[in-house]
């Protein structure tokens, strides 16, 4: 997008002298309060809104030079509420794209059952009507409809903004799964920063008045906010928030304070000078904690133990969750574990503290133009 | 029940043959003040501002007396059942057009917005979204405007016996035969409630799509004018 502007004939400016560089294969996301012109200038990339200003080129093609229809029905579209059509069934709904597009009939309705499994809808689903489904349910109809003609490129117009915050959060998990197999490029639209920030590999925020405030990667917009309209907007976490994007593979763990229930004295002595040791059972798997002067005498899973909160995996969970868990462990302490659930060892508030410290040097130690790079590599790690 | 059946000869016709001649003068005029609102009615979802003139002017129409009606038709069409249905057709205006405004405004937002971003044009848009969604609506409609018209056909006994069911109740008075104004009425209120039970069942075919056991928004919308006794007019 190169300097788009929208301007209303009653003298509304929608959309101030945008210019956007969108990334293939990637999730972008248009982000600000209600009335800065995300939505606007998502149409504007459909040509459901001309531009008054400024040109828009899609793979180097200006979007002009197209015939409309055309355009349109090789970008998907995904709205707030679905807006499905309630008069059709859920497989011709997903089917419309193509029949119009001159598929049979047949392979249309293969290709759209083939996309509601894609979608995690039962086929059994297909037949029924959108008034049967429930608003999650129709909005994954909404995701597979646009997918349904293969469009390189996928508008997303605040698509879970009306559902609940579980059902929302499903749909965010589904679409970041969806999108590492399908790769298509994105436009996402959300008032939700939260939002922007788990799906977005590139975030624009916007102002009121339809001007960038900022185009970054979450992680950089979290550490280096452009100004203070995105550092308001980001919200006051913005610290812990972005230690969702340090990985926690490199924390130091220590099996020192880590016991087996049927642990000999020796084992017991070994451990010694730790406040408080973490039991595991037979199999590694995590018991709770207990005091040293607790155990000794009898078998340490007699003892009343203490909880050991959530643990984490490193390597799998950011430095948020390995955070997250020894604030909410009573020693302090977080759990370890693999990926089958045995304890790999044990990290303190302590030794997470200082690799935040590493984590924040090491991003922005390099000084200049650096620090976006950085960011922009450290690899998205679930919080 | 003495002679309830026993068609008086100046009509010219058999019971059947009155209940076909009715359903004619009747249904006909609604198909035809049908396919004009149709298009009216696009023109004032397109043009907003069209609407309430044409409402306004759809409103007068139904207010002027078919009687008054006949009298300037009669110089053109002659006392024929043409001379008939003409008003019929314009009065069911006052009903169709409103359903079918109402319908087709009932589509929501984000369907619209969804449809003219897959790329359909404004033509297969309003063909394959828009008129279908407004189906109830229409159905709605078209059950008050057939009712009304089945209801306003007796009036044509005026004009030289172009009344079907409604000449009954003119020759129950030129031969004092009070139950052939009965058979007239009750016959005139069978059909209209079959015809209604006819459009009921075929909105249910149409629209399989619906929650059922609800009545939906538009249709009680439309459901405005009630239908008028017969011989107001």
């Amino acid at each position: 997008m190169d300097s788009v502007t929208k301007r209303y004939p009653d003298g509304t400016v929608a959309v101030d002298r945008l210019s956007l560089e969108i990334p293939d294969r990637s999730i972008t996301v248009l982000v600000g309060p209600s009335g800065c012109g995300k939505t606007t200038t998502l149409r504007m990339i459909n040509r459901m809104v001309e531009p008054t200003e400024g040109t828009i080129l899609l793979d180097g093609a200006d979007l002009q030079q197209q015939p409309v229809t055309t355009l349109r029905r090789s970008m998907g579209y995904v709205i707030q509420n679905a807006g499905l059509f309630q008069h059709r069934t859920i497989l011709d709904n997903i089917a419309t794209v193509p029949r119009m597009t001159g598929w049979g009939k047949h392979k249309s309705r293969a290709r759209a059952a083939e996309l509601m499994e894609r979608v995690g809808l039962d086929a059994s689903l297909g037949k029924r009507y959108p008034y049967q489904l429930s608003g999650g349910q129709q909005q994954r109809v909404g995701v597979a409809r646009a997918l349904a003609a293969d469009p390189p490129v996928l508008l997303m117009d605040e698509p879970f903004s009306a559902v609940d915050p579980v059902v929302r959060k499903g749909l965010q998990d589904e679409l970041l799964r969806i999108q590492d197999e399908l790769g298509k490029t994105i436009v996402f639209v959300t008032h939700d920063i939260d939002e922007a920030i788990k799906l977005g590999t590139m975030v624009a925020v916007m102002r009121t008045g339809g001007r960038l405030a900022q185009f970054a990667p979450p992680a950089e917009l979290l550490s280096d906010p452009a100004d203070a309209f995105v550092e308001d907007f980001l919200g006051a976490d913005r610290g812990i928030r972005r230690l969702s994007f340090f990985p926690s593979a490199a924390l130091e763990l220590t099996r020192g304070p880590v016991v087996r229930a049927d642990a000999t004295a020796e084992q017991l002595a070994a451990a010694d000078g730790a406040a408080h040791l973490l039991v595991t059972d037979a199999d590694d798997r995590p018991l709770g904690w207990a005091e040293p002067g607790d155990l000794g005498a009898g078998r340490p899973a007699d003892r009343r133990l203490l909880p050991y909160g959530r643990p984490f995996v490193p390597g799998t969970d950011s430095l948020r969750a390995a955070l997250d868990c020894a604030v909410l462990s009573p020693t302090g302490w977080a759990v370890a574990v693999d990926s089958d659930g045995r304890v790999t060892g044990v990290v303190s508030q302590q030794t997470i503290g200082e690799a935040i410290r590493t984590a924040h040097g090491t991003a922005a130690g390099t000084g200049g133009s650096a620090p976006a790079e950085d960011a922009a590599d450290v690899t998205k790690v679930a919080p | 029940m003495n002679g309830f059946f026993d068609i008086p000869s100046d009509l010219d016709n058999t019971y059947a043959g009155l209940i076909g001649l009715h359903l004619r003068e009747a249904l006909l005029p609604v198909l035809a003040g049908l396919l004009a609102a149709l298009p009216l009615a696009q023109l004032c979802v397109r043009f907003r501002w069209l609407y309430p003139p044409v409402l306004g002017v759809t409103t007068v129409f139904y207010a002027i007396p078919s009687l008054a009606v006949f009298v300037v038709l009669i110089d053109y069409t002659g006392q024929t059942e043409l001379t008939v249905m003409i008003p019929l057709a314009v009065y069911s205006l006052v009903v169709l057009v409103p359903a079918i405004v109402d319908g087709v405004r009932s589509v929501p937002e984000e369907t619209l917005a969804a449809s003219t971003a897959m790329g359909f044009g404004p033509v297969r848009r309003y063909l394959q979204v828009q008129l279908p969604i407004a189906v109830p609506a229409i159905l709605a409609g078209l059950r008050v405007a057939v009712a009304s018209s089945i209801s306003l056909v007796s009036v044509g006994a005026l004009i030289g016996n172009q009344g079907a069911l409604g000449n009954l109740l003119a020759d129950a008075q030129k031969y004092g035969r009070p139950e052939l104004a009965v058979n007239s009425v009750l016959t005139t209120a069978v059909l209209a409630v079959l015809c209604d039970a006819v459009l009921v069942l075929v909105r249910n075919l149409l629209t399989p799509w619906m929650p059922r056991g609800r009545r939906p928004r538009a249709e009680e919308a439309a459901a405005r004018p009630e239908p008028q006794e017969a011989g107001v007019r």
